[in-house]
């Protein structure tokens, strides 16, 4: 009689104690640790935390340093060409396959092959094959082609385009499946329809199927915008940020300030500088999924 | 001239055979409609006219123009698909001028079409919906509208009415049947529903299995369905069937039907009969559609030359409000009759019933070819 209340009692509050872990879990890794950045970065800290306030000298340090504004640029270089050349060829990939090729699925496994390879082995690998020493230049110049040079990799101002080429290997096939994915859930009938109506397959896609696939363009984006904002191991694996410094990226930089030089305010300051790039992402797409969510209700 | 004529088409997806030889001559401003079961090979017959199938062997032409190889969008052809098919991220207007702006039509005469079909399906204030916006019915039309907007040489329906509910599917029937009526537009409609096929129809092809079972007027394929196949599926309730033996009544001819326990049911056939009747003692089956079974009353008699009577017990009665069918023991067989509600039986009744010979049908009960 005392038991029953009870028993259903806990059954309704089950779901919540199960869950309370890994929320409080959650809570903790992304606000008290966000907020404890944010706080150090505005202390005093060097190489252990040090709670006296110091202000924004740090942030005014950070975008003084010249090395600090070459990573920030190189994350906008490499942002931009990364996720514009994966999406391109991801996509351009996806359409080939869509053409009902032989041996689908085959092709299907060697371009998604790369995204189970790590970072690290993907940058060491490219590393050798870019090397003027080890790879494609070496080959050619065995080949007896002398005059051959490909060695972007140790010029100042290419190397950033061969972690754009690597990226770029890495992530297409993940995108092309995601594209094809797409592609494949679209009504047949509207391509039919689209054909009676005396529109070429140019036409079609440009009209008809891309538009229709809008959603997964933006899913897209955002995955690899924020791949490149994180991006560190490749960058590590591939050219250690050099040659100099022309490589760095803010990951990097905060890596080198936190764990290296023990200037840990302004590593935190600069972390935060990377937080806000991947909310200039992320805020926008979150209002847009809440929008088109509230918009797709609203008309069926 | 035939608009559409297929000359002895097949169809083979692998090694199944789903359309096998099929004949079907179209005149101009006919509406010709498909109808069978579900899977008998319909839609892939109307994708082969639209060029959306490959032909596997046969001639399909358009016009008296051979289309084999011609394709989709230059065989001339407007079709409405069953999904609808509009294009999910463009306006009704976009939807309806697209097929106009991949041909290169000026801008100048795509706003005089769009304007004529927005008016005569008058979906004017649907132009700058998109279709996610719309109702099931307002989509059908913007469908219609999309065909509707060339000027094809034929028209291909794909059951455009199979997803709107039962009152919106009878409406937009009729206002298909009015609209073919003003525009006179060759067609080919698929459906499974047979009233659908006996509304719209200048012509009926009953398909089954791949194959066109017949293809006549609605009135020939009701009256006298060639197969016992085409008789059992056009018409609700549908026709029953009652194996019978062909004999001879006083020298004249005539069928018998088994009784369950008793002397055999003898109907006089109506004469002349068909000369492919048969001899004496082979098996027909009798096919009477329930509203040619009815209660016996002396002044049927007059316009009814050929009606036979029969007794039979009454096993369930169903009132539909307008008539009443009911379920009788004919022989072994259990029949429905009709019914006027005013001279409905009651259960357990015996009930004296007139079968009109004259519109009763003969099957051969090997071939269920009709005699
Ligand atoms: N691409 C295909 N590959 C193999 N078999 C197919 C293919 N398309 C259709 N079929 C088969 O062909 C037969 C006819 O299909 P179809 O779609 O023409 O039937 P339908 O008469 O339109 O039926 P419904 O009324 O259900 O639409 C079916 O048995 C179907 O399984
Ligand atoms: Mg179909």
């Amino acid at each position: 009689m005392i038991a029953a209340p009870a028993a259903r009692r806990l059954s309704a509050i089950l779901p919540q104690l199960v869950l309370a872990p890994s929320l409080v879990a959650t809570f903790i890794y992304v606000f008290v640790f966000c907020g404890w950045t944010i706080f150090i970065s505005l202390s005093d800290s060097s190489l252990l935390p040090d709670y006296s306030f110091a202000g924004f000298h740090h942030y005014a340090e950070l975008w003084a340093n010249r090395r600090w504004n070459i990573a920030y640029t190189n994350l906008f270089v490499f942002g931009t060409l990364y996720v514009v050349g994966a999406t391109a060829i991801g996509l351009a990939l996806a359409i080939l396959i869509d053409q009902r090729i032989r041996a689908e699925a085959l092709w299907r496994t060697i371009y998604l092959y790369p995204l189970a390879v790590s970072f690290v082995v993907t940058g060491t690998v490219w590393r050798w094959i870019l090397s003027p020493a080890t790879g494609i230049e070496s080959i050619v110049h065995h080949l007896g082609w002398m005059g051959f040079r490909f060695d972007w990799i140790v010029q100042r101002d290419f190397a950033i385009y061969t972690v754009v080429i690597t990226g770029i290997w890495q992530a297409s096939g993940f995108v092309m499946a995601l594209f094809l994915a797409g592609l494949r859930s679209v009504d047949q009938d509207l391509v039919k329809a689209a054909q009676i109506d005396g529109a070429g397959m140019a036409r079609i896609y440009r009209k008809i199927i891309l538009p229709g696939i809008g959603p997964i363009f933006i899913a897209v984006l955002v995955v690899l915008l924020q791949f490149a904002i994180k991006t560190f191991d490749l960058v590590y694996a591939l050219t250690g940020g050099g040659p100099g410094v022309s490589t760095t990226v803010p990951a990097i930089y905060v890596y080198d300030l936190m764990f290296q030089r023990g200037q840990m305010a302004e590593g935190a300051a600069a972390a935060i500088m990377i937080l806000a790039a991947l909310s200039l992402v992320l805020v926008p797409y979150t209002v847009w999924v809440n929008w088109h969510r509230r918009h797709g209700e609203a008309h069926g | 001239m035939a608009s559409l004529t297929l000359r002895d088409l097949n169809k083979t997806f692998g090694s199944v055979e789903v359309l096998r030889g099929i004949n079907l001559e179209v005149d101009a401003g006919e509406f010709v409609v498909l109808v069978g079961p579900s899977g008998c090979g319909k839609s892939t017959l109307l994708a082969m006219i639209a060029g959306l199938e490959s032909v596997t062997s046969g001639e399909i032409a358009i016009a008296g123009r051979l289309v084999n190889n011609v394709p989709p969008k230059d065989r001339d052809i407007a079709m409405v698909f069953q999904s609808y098919a509009l294009y999910p991220t463009m306006t009704v207007r976009g939807n309806i001028t697209f097929g106009m702006e991949s041909r290169g039509v000026p801008k100048k005469e795509q706003a005089a079409a769009l304007a004529r079909v927005a008016a005569l399906l008058q979906i004017e204030k649907l132009l700058n919906r998109k279709p996610g916006q719309l109702s099931g019915g307002q989509r059908q039309r913007v469908a219609m509208g999309r065909a509707l907007v060339r000027d094809p040489a034929l028209f291909l329906f794909d059951e455009p009415l199979s997803n709107l509910d039962a009152k919106l599917r009878v409406e937009m029937r009729t206002e298909i049947k009015k609209l073919h009526q003003r525009l006179a537009k060759t067609t080919v409609y698929v459906t499974h529903d047979q009233v659908e096929a006996m509304t719209l129809a200048s012509r009926i092809a009953v398909m089954h299995q791949g194959r066109v079972q017949q293809f006549a007027v609605p009135r020939m394929v009701y009256d006298r369905p060639a197969n016992m196949f085409v008789a059992g599926f056009m018409g609700s309730p549908s026709m029953n069937f009652v194996p019978a033996e062909v004999v001879a009544d006083e020298g004249r001819p005539a069928i018998a039907i088994a009784g369950a326990n008793g002397p055999a049911v003898v109907l006089p056939l109506p004469e002349p009969t068909p000369n492919s009747l048969g001899d004496r003692g082979r098996r027909v089956v009798l096919g009477v559609r329930p509203e040619h079974l009815t209660r016996y009353d002396r002044r049927l008699r007059e316009d009814k030359p050929h009606l036979a009577t029969l007794e039979a017990p009454v096993e369930v009665v169903e009132p539909t409000g307008a008539e009443t069918m009911a379920v009788v023991r004919l022989g072994e067989r259990e029949v429905i009759a009709r019914f006027e509600a005013d001279a409905a039986p009651v259960v357990g009744e015996r009930v004296t019933l007139a079968l009109d010979m004259a519109r009763a049908c003969l099957f051969d009960a090997e071939t269920e070819a009709l005699i």
